[in-house]
């Protein structure tokens, strides 16, 4: 081609280092600006869990009495049941807000193919959409330990640590949900999360303790997700944290650093093909 | 219709600074070779075009330039650097106007740039006041308040060009930028192009509309199955490619290649299209006369000067807008 210029010669400019150390923020600052008028969503997902709690508190716990606890602690019906609601609900709103969003801005409002023409790398972006999911989830949880608090639930103050508890619960949901969302193809799989969704729900120890299982299925329950999660709540609000929470711990967020990690390059495979 | 002011544009000195740089660049789609070996340098201050039918490949190698794609194969350095290597930081110095309208509809017209602006860690007093300078210049400064989904195509499109203008980019990358815009938003985004060329913004474009090409472009390759078929300004394609004027012969839809044979001594070249003649000459009122006096009357005739447009149908045998 005739038009050309010799390049070895010309100065190049320099590019500087463009620091992205805390770059998640930035997608943070963009969620918090696109929903400052949209607070009635948020009282919604702060309800829900409530009144699952007073409605088990006022009737089926009368039915029920008294359970044991892995260690033999007799705790009422609505002390155990709390705990699995507070982790349910931080399962529940981090799987929907970053699975629908994620298929929302990927596949349809291509959100994440206007940021990744910035200096933000899907890194920074499977980051940020955690971060505000925990935020957003982390108001629901403290609303709801002060509720329990208020109505007596919390047995010692080890309750108070329920709440970076729920934050973890979050942060492992909201990284499988990141990927799980990368892999969809619309609208029509969110049937599929919902058919995990419940009997995850329903089976991990949230309404009665592992021990009605057989000893092999209970073995298998405790290693999903959920159970390990309300594992971790019902120990801290009943008092009676062991070594077995801190598997709980790294558990949760070994689970959750990897759905992120996927999550971000099936976002480069996706977008950036 | 010659853009006359292109020919007044220095050529760039040569030693200018070369912003991008490919060698036998490529890029192929599992089995769909996109790209397939392309040579090519763009220096600081030029506005430079991308012509060609749509599946070209002009939007694979848009997206390999703006560094959201990597390359299959051969060179590429933008502002210098790899775009594997060193994406990011490149992009913090580039432009980027997509083809699809990728604004954010859940945020005003004024957040989409004080947003835009934080992921390229602008600080948002300063944001502000680029989201106040670039809404004026787009002529948007009366809508700073308003959702986007209640824009016009044309808005929405100089929208964008703002957004792609937050960072003050060394290169500003426009996929399409007209495409599905009506006559006047056109001209309007036309005119705010051409005001950045002014600027020394250097300028990079897609398009398969030739005016767009003549207006904007100081230089152009046109791209056809993934290769550069042809390269030059607007008025060298043309003098290489083409003659002054083209004389139009229409007639009835149908077979006119008898016709083309008997009239080809007076062109330079003639193009058979089914609904008419193209005859490639130098004075184009006496082709005409020379037509009628052979006893050939076309159903209607004009005489025009050569355009993109032929230089694109003389170098792939097709036309570009179908």
């Amino acid at each position: 081609m005739s038009v050309k210029a010799e390049t070895g010669a010309s100065a190049q400019p320099d590019l500087g280092v463009p620091s992205l150390r805390m770059a998640h923020w930035r997608l943070v600052y963009r969620h918090v600006v696109a929903n400052r008028r949209g607070w009635i969503v948020f009282a919604t997902g702060f309800l829900e869990p409530i009144f699952y709690l007073l409605s088990i508190g006022v009737g089926v716990a009368v039915l029920v009495g008294a359970l044991p606890l892995p260690n033999g602690d007799l705790v009422s019906y609505q002390e155990f049941v709390a705990p699995a609601m507070l982790a349910a609900a931080a399962m529940n709103g981090a799987l929907m807000e970053v699975t629908f969003n994620c298929v929302f801005r990927m596949r349809y409002s291509k959100l994440y193919d206007s940021i990744l023409a910035t200096p933000m790398r899907p890194w920074d972006v499977a980051r940020g959409e955690v971060t505000w999911a925990l935020l957003r989830g982390g108001l629901y949880s403290a609303a709801f330990i002060i509720v329990m608090v208020v109505l007596g639930l919390g047995r010692t103050g080890w309750t108070w640590l329920a709440l970076p508890a729920a934050l973890l619960i979050g942060y492992c949901f909201a990284g499988i949900g990141l990927f799980v969302g990368t892999l969809m193809r619309g609208w029509q799989d969110f049937d599929l999360v919902q058919i995990v969704i419940l009997p995850l729900f329903l089976f991990s120890g949230t309404f009665y303790p592992l021990s009605a299982y057989p000893d092999w299925l209970a073995a298998v329950v405790t290693w999903t997700p959920l159970a390990q999660g309300v594992h971790l709540t019902r120990a801290l609000t009943t008092g009676s944290p062991d070594l077995s929470t801190l598997v709980n711990v790294v558990y949760l967020l070994l689970l959750g650093s990897v759905g992120m990690f996927l999550a971000s390059r099936r976002v480069t495979k996706v977008l950036q093909p | 219709m010659l853009d006359q002011t292109s020919s007044q544009i220095p050529q760039p000195a040569e030693a200018a600074e070369v912003l991008i740089h490919a060698r036998g660049l490529s890029k192929t789609h599992g089995s769909v070779q996109a790209v397939r070996g392309i040579d090519l340098d763009v220096l600081r201050g030029e506005s430079f075009g991308f012509l060609g039918p749509n599946g070209a490949g002009k939007s694979s190698t848009m997206k390999m330039i703006s560094c959201t794609s990597p390359p299959s194969g051969g060179t590429l350095r933008i502002l210098g650097h790899d775009p594997v290597e060193y994406g990011s930081a490149i992009r913090a110095h580039l432009g980027v106007c997509p083809q699809e309208d990728s604004l954010d509809t859940e945020i005003t017209v004024e957040e989409n740039l004080t947003v835009y602006a934080r992921y390229f860690g602008i600080g948002r007093k300063a944001a502000k006041v680029k989201a106040d300078e670039l809404l004026d210049f787009v002529h948007l400064g009366d809508k700073r308040k308003v959702k986007v989904e209640a824009l016009s195509g044309g808005m929405k499109r100089r929208l964008t060009i703002a957004r792609s203008l937050i960072n003050d980019p060394d290169i500003l990358l426009l996929d399409e930028p007209t495409t599905g815009l009506d006559p006047q938003a056109r001209h309007v985004l036309w005119d705010r192009l051409y005001r950045l060329r002014q600027l020394g913004v250097t300028l990079v474009l897609t398009t398969h509309y030739m005016d767009e090409a003549e207006q904007l472009c100081d230089r152009l390759v046109v791209m056809d199955n993934g290769v550069f078929v042809a390269e030059g300004s607007p008025r060298q394609l043309i003098e290489r490619h083409a003659t002054r004027e083209v004389a139009e012969l229409r007639f009835p839809p149908g077979d006119h290649r008898a016709v083309a044979e008997r009239l080809s001594d007076l062109c330079e070249r003639v193009e058979v299209l089914p609904d008419r003649l193209l005859l490639y000459v130098d004075r184009g009122e006496e082709t005409l006369r020379a037509v009628s006096d052979r006893g050939v009357h076309p159903v209607g005739s004009l005489v025009r000067r050569a355009s993109l447009e032929d230089v694109f149908l003389h170098l792939t045998g097709r036309s570009l807008v179908e």
